[in-house]
């Protein structure tokens, strides 16, 4: 309960920053409204204007709520216009992509820890991966997918798992590596095999390595997934939503995709920190 | 066979490379330890103790010299399994309840489920922690901890024990305790036993041989056979013959000074 008060502040302050500079950002749009429609503006006048247009250079927190309620909740999750059809579409492609670059990362890992021609080989080209941005790059992925036949859910996970294995692979080295030689020494007092100190050892010891990777892989893997939507044509996807609104300057619709994707990463980073939890828990690793 | 030493070490030399040059941490070690022998090492740091039982334990290898360990290589007797080890550190595995932490050993040399349970429940019996087999490692003091790990060292009934230091980072109180219990547990287990310590009185108390060793290099100056009875309370520690053997180890760790 004890931390529900900072919460609720921060929220409040960032709403009451967020309505004030909305006036201010909309008010030259009001003004020169009122100019030529030649009519004084008062000060309540401007505020009720500034906060209602129907293209605000930035929407009131009341705005963008009502569209997403609109597009949610009152609509049929089948319609093109709901944001709940778009999400899971990027939510689709963001899980596929996580899993597929949460394994690639994790085999990395593996290999590098055991060969020391992967060691030296990999990570140099893993960081020099990240070092390109991904904007130039998804589009190419996307073209060169799609000119061997490949479209649709798999390009857009490829450029997530693109952007998600590279916090695997860092944690998960880190975290094999993190018992003491001691440990091993132990292992090989017992004439343990090298897969047996993995599963007995490594595995376990890298448990709470591997979930802060997964939480900063699950939110990459969904930026992946809604860059990859927008060199597609913008069909579908929360990406799309962006980047339509940006064409028509929908400024309302822009803003409830990017709540909308906001509330998506907490989501998903909260489920990777509960399922951390209890398996943590389960091992008798929290205290 | 019977007077056969268990651990045999002749004209022992360790050299280690390191970047500011080579350091010698043994020195033509000899050494035989007879079969139930309780044997202590002790030294100043630097003297090559823990780097002897390292050997023996076939986790170092020397640059000279021969060690046979049940009349075998180090590592052979590595793989064969014979002996435990018990670092200074207790090293218990946090996801592992204690007794699964005692089984650890157990399930990496195939042993049976029946056979596990059973060895776990008498090791934890040996250490007098049978109560504790379902709680965590951080819910253990340090002593309990450590008895965990003499328990892990104990539950695959090797013949030889390796110690090093392991009472090294607990307070006297608990440490007087320990050596109680561990020369009971030795006596009923009758393994020979090679402890690495740097006090002089849990040397004495606990040694039937006393190796006093001395740093730069590595060696050992001198051996003494202790005279006093198997049967130690901890009482011992005020008798004259007590004090008589102490003053013996301490004039040879100061003989290895002198020569500095």
């Amino acid at each position: 309960m004890r931390s529900i008060l900072p919460v609720a502040v921060v929220v409040a302050a960032v709403i009451a920053l967020w309505y004030a500079m909305a006036v201010v950002m909309n008010a030259n749009w009001a003004r020169d409204q009122a100019e030529r429609a030649e009519v004084e503006l008062t000060f309540g006048d401007l505020v009720r204007d500034t906060l209602s247009q129907e293209r605000p250079r930035l929407p009131a927190p009341h705005q963008v709520a009502a569209e997403i309620w609109a597009t949610t909740v009152e609509k049929k999750i089948t319609s093109k216009r709901s944001l709940v059809h778009h999400g899971w579409i990027t939510l689709s492609a963001t899980v596929f992509g996580f899993a597929i670059g949460t394994a690639l990362g994790i085999l990395l890992a593996v290999g590098i820890i055991h060969s020391r021609a992967m060691n030296l080989s990999i990570m140099p080209w893993a960081i020099a991966s990240q070092a390109v941005p991904i904007l130039a790059l998804a589009p190419m992925i996307i073209v060169v997918l799609y000119s061997i036949g490949v479209s649709g859910l798999l390009p857009k996970a490829t450029i997530s798992a693109y952007l998600s294995f590279f916090p695997v692979v860092v944690g998960m080295v880190s975290g094999f590596r993190s018992p003491d030689p001691m440990q091993f020494d132990l292992l090989r007092t017992y004439a343990a095999s090298p897969f047996q100190a993995f599963w007995k050892l490594r595995v376990p010891a890298s448990m709470p390595y591997l979930f802060t990777s997964l939480k900063v892989g699950v939110a990459a893997s969904l930026v992946g997934a809604i860059v990859g939507e927008l060199p597609t044509g913008a069909v579908a996807g929360l990406g799309a939503r962006l980047l339509v609104g940006s064409y028509y300057g929908q400024t309302i619709q822009i803003w409830s995709a990017l709540i909308s994707a906001a509330v998506l990463a907490a989501l998903l980073v909260g489920t990777v920190g509960l399922v951390q939890r209890v398996t943590l828990r389960r091992m008798g690793m929290q205290q | 066979m019977g007077d056969e030493p268990i651990i045999s070490a002749r004209d022992l030399c360790l050299e280690f490379h390191t970047r500011d040059g080579t350091v010698e941490a043994l020195r033509n070690v000899s050494l035989d330890i007879s079969r139930g022998d309780f044997v202590s090492l002790i030294g100043p740091s630097g003297c090559g103790k823990t780097t002897f039982l390292r050997v023996v334990a076939a986790l170092e290898t020397p640059t000279s010299g021969t060690v046979s360990v049940k009349g075998m290589s180090p590592d052979d007797a590595r793989k064969a399994r014979a002996y435990g080890y018990v670092f200074q550190a207790a090293g218990l595995y946090p996801w592992r309840t204690v007794s699964a932490n005692v089984r650890l050993p157990l399930e990496i040399m195939g042993y049976g489920r029946g056979e596990r349970e059973e060895r776990v429940r008498n090791a934890l019996e040996l250490v007098e922690l049978s109560a504790f087999g379902r709680r965590y490692p951080w819910q253990l003091s340090g002593g309990m901890q450590q008895r965990v790990s003499i328990a892990r060292a104990l539950a695959f009934n090797a013949e030889i024990l390796l110690m090093d230091e392991p009472f090294g980072a607990l307070d006297e109180i608990v440490r007087d305790r320990l050596n109680e219990q561990l020369l009971a547990l030795w006596r009923k287990t009758g393994m020979t036993v090679l402890f690495v310590t740097h006090s002089i009185p849990e040397a004495v108390h606990l040694s039937t041989r006393i190796v006093v060793m001395s740093p730069r290099p590595g060696r050992i100056t001198r051996i003494i056979d202790s005279p006093l009875p198997p049967e130690r309370p901890l009482e011992i520690r005020d008798t004259p013959q007590f004090i008589e053997v102490a003053q013996g180890v301490r004039s040879g760790l100061r003989e290895g000074h002198i020569e500095d």
